[in-house]
């Protein structure tokens, strides 16, 4: 058989037992939506965790951070500190969510706000953008498993047609399966990619060079200022990373699915240990930094970054070998896409088709619903990926950028009583113009800074500021009503 | 259900002062640690440290929740 036959059988075999270990998990159960989006809320500290990686540890981990230590050099590093905050915030936010979510049986991100803020428009706001920006993240992964066929059939297969095979599998592995087949096929993701990461990470510096210190010596002397911010690029500086890992940290569970991964556990302290152990999972990141930095001197000249890792693997090992990472890759990109595709559309259904346009729905014919969505939104991110031509990196900071825009409504929600709807509306509104404002006319980082990261500033001080000149209004969510009540500020 | 305690906020912001704030103290290659260029070992280091303040925000949640009597 030819390298690209093996490597693309092993591929294959990988996404098929995952595919069915996913299957198994969920036979039996009775599929309502409440167990097909969140598994009953019956998740206890082990699928937690393997949930959260699933969703974190994606292909922009696996390609996308290699691809941008290769091509940006130290700005890749704000990837390790902002996976990182994200999870010392959610160790503040997520219990309190978790908590609501059970005393008011919420199930989404717009449940959330639909029941803190009373209303209707703003919970209606909040699911269209969620959907909005999620479809970059869905592109990434897209065009992550493009990459990987690609590659690992040794550019025999076009990455469109692989791109129309992967998108098809995970459709359907979403509506058959629900969220507790995710979390089992997170299991053999986890594995498969520490194992790529450590046999990449430690086996090729030693192989070309010797050991780490060899290879970042020889980085520093062919290219002196790699290593630093703004590394290759002019603009990503100090400032960019200050505002960038901030931006990311705060937004980082403002997205659907991973906000909504909240409600799947078993007790809100669940996620505080969650928030302690997780961390430690960033480690497997500096190894595949340290691919993406060898890459650079091994495979120079890539015109996309984001292939370094995979080019870097299929020179070095073989092709059995390319085929274990590459299957590693396309279950990092499946699980993370099947996770978004459902939480997506479960929005869909539930907050925006249903109030709109058949408030008497069932929860049955919701389910229903979603899973027809789950093909539309399939679709419509593959003619994305089809079209687009940026980097993984960059596509993930888009959809940082809206996302984190809730961060404002969902922080003050929690602990500010005096927060009013309309506040958190405007709020909202002005994050989203300053973005699209500031990326449409490309002047992203603007002197400097994320852009993101100035909306995200302009949408506190509308938040706070019309909050004081609006209407104070009941708290549905009274955290305190034990003891303080609801005076303290 | 209380909001964080003040000290377990405090312990919160720890990380982001090592990792994030303090980037232009510690951006630099030299010195090497474990082969590892100094930016890329500083935040292999605060990713266990990270850890570590947040299982000791968790000891503070934890005693309050026992003092209170409250739920979660």
């Amino acid at each position: 058989m030819t390298p690209a036959g093996i490597a693309m059988s092993i591929i294959f075999a990988i996404v098929f037992i995952g595919s069915a270990v996913g299957f198994r998990a969920g036979a039996g159960r009775k599929m309502n939506l409440e167990e097909w989006s969140i598994a009953s809320r019956s998740f206890g500290l082990l699928f937690m965790w393997l949930l959260m990686a699933g969703e974190i540890y994606t292909t922009f981990a696996f390609l996308g951070a290699s691809g941008w230590a290769y091509s940006r050099g130290g700005p890749a590093l704000y990837i390790m500190a902002y996976i990182t905050l994200g999870y010392v915030v959610s160790f503040y936010i997520l219990p309190y969510i978790w908590e609501l979510g059970r005393r008011h049986g919420l199930q989404t991100q717009s449940d959330f706000f639909e029941k803190r803020y009373q209303s209707k428009g703003l919970a209606l706001l909040v699911s269209l953008v969620g959907v909005l920006f999620v479809i970059p993240y869905l592109q990434i992964q897209l065009t992550g498993l493009g990459i990987i066929v690609q590659v690992a059939s040794f550019d025999q297969i076009p990455r469109n047609a692989s791109m129309l095979i992967a998108v098809s599998i995970v459709a359907m592995f979403v509506s058959f399966g629900g969220m507790r087949s995710v979390a089992w096929v997170s299991v053999i993701k986890d594995l498969l990619m520490i194992l790529a990461a450590l046999s990449i990470g430690i086996y090729v510096p030693i192989h070309y060079f010797g050991g780490f210190s060899p290879l970042f010596r020889q980085l520093v002397v062919s290219h002196p200022t790699h290593l630093l911010m703004p590394g290759a690029t002019k603009t990503m500086g100090h400032t960019w990373f200050v505002s960038t890992v901030l931006l990311s940290a705060c937004g980082f569970y403002m997205w659907p699915h991973t906000f909504g991964a909240a409600f799947t556990a078993k007790s809100g302290d669940i996620l505080r240990r969650n928030a302690i152990v997780t961390p430690l999972y960033t480690l497997s990141l500096v190894f595949i930094l340290i691919a993406g930095f060898a890459a650079l001197l091994i495979v120079p000249g890539l015109s996309n970054g984001d292939m370094s890792l995979l080019m870097l693997a299929r020179k070095t090992f073989p092709a059995w070998f390319l085929g274990v990472i590459g299957g590693a890759g396309a279950l990092t990109a499946m699980v993370p896409a099947a996770i978004i595709l459902l939480t997506a559309s479960t929005l869909f259904a539930k907050n925006v088709f249903r109030p709109l346009v058949a408030p008497q729905m069932s929860e049955d014919k919701v389910a229903r619903l979603a899973k027809v969505t789950v093909l539309a939104l399939a679709l419509v991110s593959f003619g994305l990926a089809l079209r687009s031509s940026t980097t993984l990196v960059a596509l993930l900071l888009l959809g940082y950028a809206g996302v984190t825009q809730f961060f404002p409504g969902v922080v003050f929600g929690l602990f500010w009583p005096r927060v009013t709807s309309i506040a958190v509306t405007s709020g909202l509104l002005t994050g989203l113009v300053v973005v699209a404002a500031l990326m449409l006319t490309h002047r992203d980082p603007f002197h400097g800074i994320n852009a993101g990261f100035v909306a995200l500033v302009l949408n506190f001080v509308v938040t706070v500021l019309v909050s004081f000149v609006s209407p104070a209004r009941q708290n549905p969510f009274a955290l305190m009503e034990e003891e303080e009540g609801a005076t303290a500020i | 259900m209380r909001r964080p305690s003040i000290f377990s906020v405090a312990i919160g912001i720890v990380p982001f002062a090592g990792m994030c704030l303090s980037v232009s103290l510690w951006d630099r290659i030299t010195p090497t640690v474990f082969g590892l260029p100094f930016n890329l070992f500083w935040l292999v280091l605060w990713i266990v440290l990270s850890s570590g303040c947040m299982a000791l925000a968790n000891l503070i949640e934890k005693s309050r929740r026992k003092d209170g009597g409250t739920t979660l």
